[in-house]
């Protein structure tokens, strides 16, 4: 089982990367996040495979797709061999950070002393249950600091993308200029 | 038996993924797209990690990854919006106002 999503998980994941039109990346990315959430059931984190399910392959993933129809971008001539070197370069440079993330990766993990939730309590207990328990006991505060930060990136992405600026006695100079 | 090291492995193998997408593509929201990659990639392993010590606080903070990627994909896309409005392009390569 974990091989079959794998296998889904980094072809999905190269398609990504590979497709010329964003639209074909956007839905194999959604395939991704799936063959991801697979494999979080598989490690016995049922609640987030449910949120990845939720947020990533639902919330985001719209958002991007609704982006890319929204856009339309039809520069397609766009390669010029203006920096043609500069795949290479991300290829090699890629592969050295692969080869050294594989070689810690390949060698002894201490993990340090073993928790409480054992795989087995795990299961006895509910994953959904233990997460919720300790989401609003311990980690409290950083779930009241989250929503900050959502209302922060609602009230940003509204300012960012907005026709006009606020203040309309000050028109935009750089956006006006090009528009005509 | 799947081992921590195979799930390390699958999650290095999708953060190398989504470093070449962010290296190589030209499209800005593509490179977004590559940057959740690379926030998934770290997300297995932390998930795993969780798994194999034990300890749910791996969890807890995958869960407040896939909310700031959540935060960072709406303003990314807003940004990107205000970009393809201003200068009609979403070509990496030709937004370089800020390059001295």
């Amino acid at each position: 089982m974990f091989v079959i999503l794998a296998v889904i998980l980094v072809g999905a994941s190269l398609m990504v990367v590979a497709q010329r039109n964003p639209v074909y990346s956007a839905l194999f990315l959604i395939l991704a996040f799936l063959g991801l959430a697979g494999q979080f059931v598989l490690l016995q984190a049922q609640i987030i495979a449910v949120l990845q399910v939720l947020v990533y392959a639902g919330a985001i993933m719209v958002l991007f797709l609704f982006v890319v129809m929204l856009l339309n971008v039809r520069d397609r001539q766009a390669p010029e061999a203006k920096l043609r070197w500069q795949k290479l370069f991300g290829l090699i440079l890629t592969i050295i950070l692969f080869g050294l993330v594989a070689v810690t990766v390949a060698g002894e993990v201490r993990l340090g002393p073993q928790g409480e939730f054992t795989p087995q309590r795990l299961a006895e207990l509910g994953n959904a249950q233990v997460f919720g328990k300790l989401l609003f006991t311990d980690f409290l505060f950083l779930f009241e600091a989250t929503s900050v930060l959502l209302l922060v990136a609602m009230i940003g992405a509204m300012v960012l993308a907005r026709r006009r600026p606020l203040g309309a006695s000050s028109p935009p100079p750089a956006a006006s200029s090009r528009a005509d | 038996m799947i081992s921590l090291q195979h799930y390390l492995a699958l999650g290095a193998i999708l953060f190398a993924i989504g470093v070449v997408g962010v290296l190589t593509r030209r499209n800005a929201i593509l490179i977004l797209m590559a940057i959740e990659l690379m926030l998934n990639g770290v997300n297995i392993t932390l998930i795993a990690f969780a798994r194999h010590a034990g300890n749910l606080t791996g969890q807890i903070f995958v869960l407040f990854i896939i909310t700031v990627a959540a935060a960072e994909a709406a303003v990314g896309l807003a940004l990107v919006i205000a970009l393809f409005r201003g200068r009609d392009t979403l070509n990496v390569d030709e937004i370089h106002l800020l390059k001295w």
